[in-house]
Formats: C-alpha cells, structure tokens, sequence
C-alpha cells in the first residue's frame, strides 16, 4: 500500500471576486521509502501540494490518505498530531525560532510529542543534532549559523521524532553549492535508512540526487519519470571539496 | 506537554524581553500596590477609631439624637436631670454640646476651636486629666458660671508662654475665666488635634451660646461591663417616659453603647476605604487592559513562532495555554512585586508619616487572586487568537 494517496486534489484560493485553482484535480502515489523531487515553474503549485501532504492546509476537495489514514475528516487536534508525529517538514526559509538555541529549536516536536514516550528530549535532540553534524554547536541561535547549518538545524528538528516521512519545500533554495550538497547528501543517508522524501526544488542538479522526479505545470503533473543515473552528494562533495582544494593552491601559486 | 514545561517555556519568553514585560506589569503592580495601600489605610485609621473610642473610657453608653434633621432632636437637660436620678447602674452621666469652629477671642489675639458645654462627669467618662487649676464643679454648673477649661492647643496658640490660669478669653459675647488647663491627648490617626478644645460648664453653654435648649448628646458610664444590657434598657425606658411616648411610637433618639459607637464613628472611614480601594480596583482592571494590548501585540509579532510551533505539532491548546500562562504570570509576577512594594509603602507611610497603616494578609491573597484573574481574564482573548490561527497562515505571516 502506498505511503502517500492523492485523489482529484483540488485547492482553490478565493481573493476577493477572484478564483485562485492552484492545484486542479492532481492524482499521485508515494511508496514507502522513494525519495521525490516535485519541479516546475513558479506558481505551478508545488508549494500549495506540499502544505497539503505536510497536514498545514487542508484541501478544497478531494481526498488524501496518509499511511492509511483518511486525513479529509481529521480534526485539528488529529491534524496537529500527524504533523507531530508522522511528518517532518522542512522549509526554504528554515523556519527555526529565532533567539532559541539549536538544541532547544530540535527540541521542539518532542515538546509536543503526546504519545507519552519516556524518550529524553535532550539526549535526543543533541543525538540528532550531532547526525547532522553539528554536536559542538548545541548551544549556537539561528543567527549565530550559517545559512547551511540552519537548514541542518531544521533537518535535526524534522528527523528527530524518527517520522516516516519527511517533506521538503526548496530546502537548498537559499543555500550555495557546497551547503546544497551538504543538506543532500543528509537526504540521501535519511532516505537509505527507509525515510520516504518528498521535496519541491528548481534545481535540476539537485533533483538528479532523488530517486523520480514528477513535474507540475498550472496545478497539475505533466511528467513522472525515475531518475536513471542517481549520483551520490556525498561523493560530488568530496569530490567539489578537492577540487576547490587544488583550486586554492593554484591561486596561491599564481 | 507537563504543565512544568508550559510554565518554563512561558517564563523564558517573558525574561527574554525584561523591559517590555516589566512595562506590560507595571499596571498591575500600580494596581496591586494601590489597591493594598488603600485599604491598609482605610483599616489602620478605623483601628485608630476603635482605639480611640475604647480610650475613652470604659463601659461607655451614649445618646444621642435620631438620624435626620436638627428639629427632631428633643434631648434636654430634662432628661438628663431624669436619668442622673432614676438610672440604677450609672457611675458617671454628663450631657454635652458642641460648638465646633467658636471664635475664642483672648491673649493674643483669637483662635477658632470646638467649644464642649459639658458636666463635671465628663473628664471620669473619657478619662480625661486636668494638668493645672481645677475642673469645673456641679456648683459652677448650678451657679452658671463662666470659666473655662483650655485645651493644650488653645492655651498655646492665645497665651504663647504665658499662664493662662485666672486670664479671661471671650467666646461670642460672653467672657469666661480660665480655672484649668487639660493634659495633652494628643491628636487622632485622621489628624484631628483633640486638645484644640475649650471647655465650658453644660449649663452656661446652653444659656448663653446656644440658640436652643436642646443638648447635642448624654455621655453615661456603667459600673460593671456586664451590667450593659440593662443600662441601656433602662435609659431607653426613662428617656420614652421623658418624652412622654406611647407605647406604639418610635424612640426618638438613639442609645449606644460603646461597639455601637465604634460601629458609627468608623463607618465614614469604611466607606472612603471601600471607595479608595474601589478606585485603586479601576487600575487594576486598566492595569489588566495594558497585558492584554501587549498580549495581543505579542500574538502579531509572533505569529511565526505560532505557525512554527503548530508546524511541528502542538495543538490549539498547547497555544491557547502558552499565550495563557505567560498572561497570567506577568500578572502574578506584577502582583508580587506590587504586594513588596506595598509593604514597604505602608511601613514607610507609618514609621515617617505616622499614618496609622494595616496590612492584612486577607487584602494581601485577595489582590493576588485578583491579579491573576486579571491575567486570565485579559490574557484569554489574545491567547485564543493565536490559538485559532490556521497553521499556514501564521507561518507565510511576514
Ligand atoms: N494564500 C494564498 N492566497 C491566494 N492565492 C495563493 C495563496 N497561496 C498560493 N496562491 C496561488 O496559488 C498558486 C500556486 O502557488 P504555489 O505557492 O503553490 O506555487 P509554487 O509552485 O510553490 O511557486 P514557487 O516556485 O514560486 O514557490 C499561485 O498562483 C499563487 O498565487
Ligand atoms: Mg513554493
């Protein structure tokens, strides 16, 4: 059974006499463990698809189905527990609490958590922390990372209730090449360990990380297609690393 | 999510703005403050009464004319003279009447000051002392006489380091010898000099400076506390004779005995304090308004914070109770430091101003709990606002 089933989705925005139709009757299914790049030109409604998997916004009509649960009928309070504890979103704009440190921003969700789990939220959050390699900045607020490291806090806080899936709207969309990689190759560890992916990129190098890649024009899919040659970010980053390495020396030689 | 965790979370979002949450409190600590202040004035001043009318002296019944207007007053020296001779547990009885705001003209010049027509009884019933000359005797009072007893205040203010024994000061027309000097009591909580006062004997008062012969009221001790009852059944059932009524009528005048008196004399200190306190109430409740104008200010501004909490799980009501809790413990954190700050008001107002304070713990726990209803009450709109935000509206709020 899938993960993930979309039927005739439809979300309209009403703004003033007009009628917004962002997304018009889409139909899609992930699997269990696929990792999934949405593209496509601004305003197709990547984002708006998203919002709905990610349980922040419910859908005008349609139905979707969330690990076989019928989420068209849930209440807030169930909508805000899926989002505790199935989901993990991360968003372009990371979305951490500002003046809080990154230990307590990873905190969060476990905050929340009302499966009443004896877990230690602490040695949890700085578990996950150190996943994504930032153990010796627990203590760091937003402002005092870089742009990668808090797309990394981000990931720690969306990762660290183990949720079976985790969404993505343009997570490198602020980042440079090298923090690009960096978030991707975390991706792709998560993904191996049997985490279903859902992220929204413009990218083509950063789709070319993901496993299929389904394109949306004007609220609906007009391709799906898998990625054949799949690379690996760990590996375009070791390899990005020596060659800014050489490149340094050459500088320095000239 | 434990309530322990809640009210961290609360406090740390409130010291991580100290100034704004100490502005936000300072309505209620204003409020609070004035509110216990107040009311430790009022009841410290009505102590003061109940003190002072228990000074007086002990066992004290006094009548006094019905409530209403001058006319229906009908206490004599008649009556009096009737009750000094059928009474059965009395050991002390005077009448009196008062001329508050007589000019007394003497000495030095003049000075405006209360004149008490009084009997030779009245200084054992108020335990009240004469420091030199004498009191007036029931001879002086039969005979009329015109002397004068002085208060400390008076004497100084018209014989400035003078004797003023065996001088004459006039009060109206009328020109009276100084026979004695009262000790000093002293002045009141309220202020009131009790020694800004002339005594006269009752009956010369009542012939010469009063345009009527009725007498304002009869001061009367009881021998023994538990003869009380009695007395002043009796003096009801003389002063009915007296006044000829029938068995139907209304009395028409008022017996009282000494808690009776208490209850009287402090019931216009108890309505300023309630008033006082009422209004101190009113800056609570604005204090009250000032939590919830930041609190909503607060749910704007954090709009994001809301939308990332709800985004990673917590419920409307994990929201609501945030935006609660930090309400309600800014207004308990306000209510604590204006409960300090009215103690040491109250301690400094009685140790450099001598203003009789008395703090109660019942005031104390009263405003406490007002206070952090005020947080509940003002705190609950802003906080269900936030609560009801829709998650991706609140994280696209820029
Ligand atoms: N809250 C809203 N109210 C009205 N219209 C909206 C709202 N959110 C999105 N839309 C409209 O829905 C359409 C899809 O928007 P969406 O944000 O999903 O696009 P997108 O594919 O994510 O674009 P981008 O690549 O620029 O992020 C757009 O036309 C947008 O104007
Ligand atoms: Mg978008």
């Amino acid at each position: 059974m899938a993960m993930i089933e979309l039927r005739r989705i439809q979300r309209r925005y009403v703004v003033g006499d007009i009628v917004v139709r962002a997304i018009r009757g889409l139909d899609l299914d992930v699997d269990t463990g696929e990792f999934v790049a949405i593209m496509g030109p601004s305003g197709s409604g990547k984002s708006t698809l998203m919002n709905t998997l990610g349980c922040l916004d419910k859908p005008t009509e349609g139905s979707y189905v969330l690990d076989g649960l019928e989420t068209s009928k849930a209440s807030p309070d169930e909508f805000a527990d899926l989002r505790n504890g199935k989901i993990g979103f991360v968003f372009q704009g990371f979305n951490l609490l500002s003046r809080t440190s990154a230990l307590e921003n990873v905190e969060l969700p476990l905050f929340y958590d009302r499966s009443g789990s004896k877990i230690d939220p602490k040695a949890r959050a700085k578990a996950a922390l150190e996943e994504v390699g930032l153990g010796d900045r627990l203590d760091h607020k937003p402002n005092q990372l870089s742009g990668g490291q808090q797309q990394r806090v981000a990931i720690a806080r969306a990762m660290v209730k183990d949720p079976a899936f985790i969404l993505a709207d343009e997570p490198t969309g602020n980042l440079d090449t090298e923090m690009t990689m960096e978030v991707m190759s975390l991706f792709q560890e998560l993904n191996d360990r049997g985490v279903t992916i859902v992220m929204v990129t413009h990218e083509p190098e950063v789709a070319a990380y993901t496993k299929r890649i389904i394109t949306m024009r004007d609220g609906a899919i007009v391709s799906d297609a898998s990625v054949t040659d799949r690379r690996r970010a760990s590996d375009d980053l070791e390899d990005w690393k020596k060659k800014h390495a050489a490149l340094a020396v050459a500088e320095a030689a000239v | 999510m434990t309530f322990a965790k809640l009210v961290r979370a609360s406090a740390l979002s409130i010291f991580r703005n100290k100034m704004r949450s100490f502005l936000t409190s300072l309505g209620i600590i204003i409020g609070v403050c004035s509110v216990i202040v107040m009311v430790a004035v009022g009841t410290g001043s009505q102590a003061q009464i109940k003190k002072q009318i228990s000074s007086m002296g002990t066992n004290l019944i006094m009548v006094m004319p019905p409530r209403g207007p001058r006319e229906a007053n009908r206490l004599s020296m008649a009556d009096v003279e009737k009750i000094r001779s059928e009474a059965s547990y009395l050991s002390a009885i005077s009448g009196e009447v008062r001329l508050s705001g007589s000019k007394v003209v003497g000495g030095s010049g003049y000075w405006s000051t209360s004149v008490y027509g009084i009997e030779p009884d009245f200084i054992e019933i108020r335990n009240w002392a004469v420091q030199s000359g004498e009191f007036f005797t029931d001879k002086d009072l039969a005979a009329r006489s015109k002397v004068a007893v002085l208060g400390t205040t008076v004497a100084a203010k018209l014989f400035p380091g003078e004797d003023p024994m065996g001088k004459s000061v006039r009060i109206g027309t009328t020109p009276f010898t100084i026979v004695g000097m009262l000790s000093s009591k002293g002045s009141t909580g309220m202020g009131n000099d009790q020694d800004d006062v002339v005594m006269v004997p009752l009956n010369t008062a009542v012939n010469r400076l009063m345009r009527d012969r009725t007498i304002e009221s009869i001061e009367m001790s009881v021998v023994r506390e538990d003869l009380m009852d009695e007395a002043q059944a009796e003096i009801t059932a003389i002063l009915r004779e007296s006044h000829k009524l029938s068995a139907g009528d209304d009395d028409d005048f008022d017996v009282m005995n000494q808690s009776e008196i208490i209850k009287t004399a402090s019931q216009t200190s108890q309505t300023l304090t309630t008033l006082l306190a009422a209004i101190a109430g009113v800056s609570l409740m604005v204090g009250g308004i000032g939590i919830m104008n930041i609190m909503l200010v607060s749910v704007t501004e954090r709009t994001r914070e809301i939308g990332i909490r709800m985004s990673v799980g917590a419920r409307r009501r994990d929201i609501l109770l945030q935006f609660l809790s930090e309400s309600v413990i800014l207004s308990l954190l306000g209510g604590s430091i204006g409960i300090l700050l009215a103690l040491g008001l109250s301690w400094a107002l009685k140790t450099f101003m001598s203003m009789p304070t008395l703090v109660s713990p019942a005031v104390i726990a009263a405003s406490a709990g007002f206070a952090a209803a005020v947080g509940i009450f003002f705190g609950f709109y802003p906080a269900r606002k936030a609560a009801n935000l829709y998650p991706i509206d609140a994280l696209r709020y820029e």
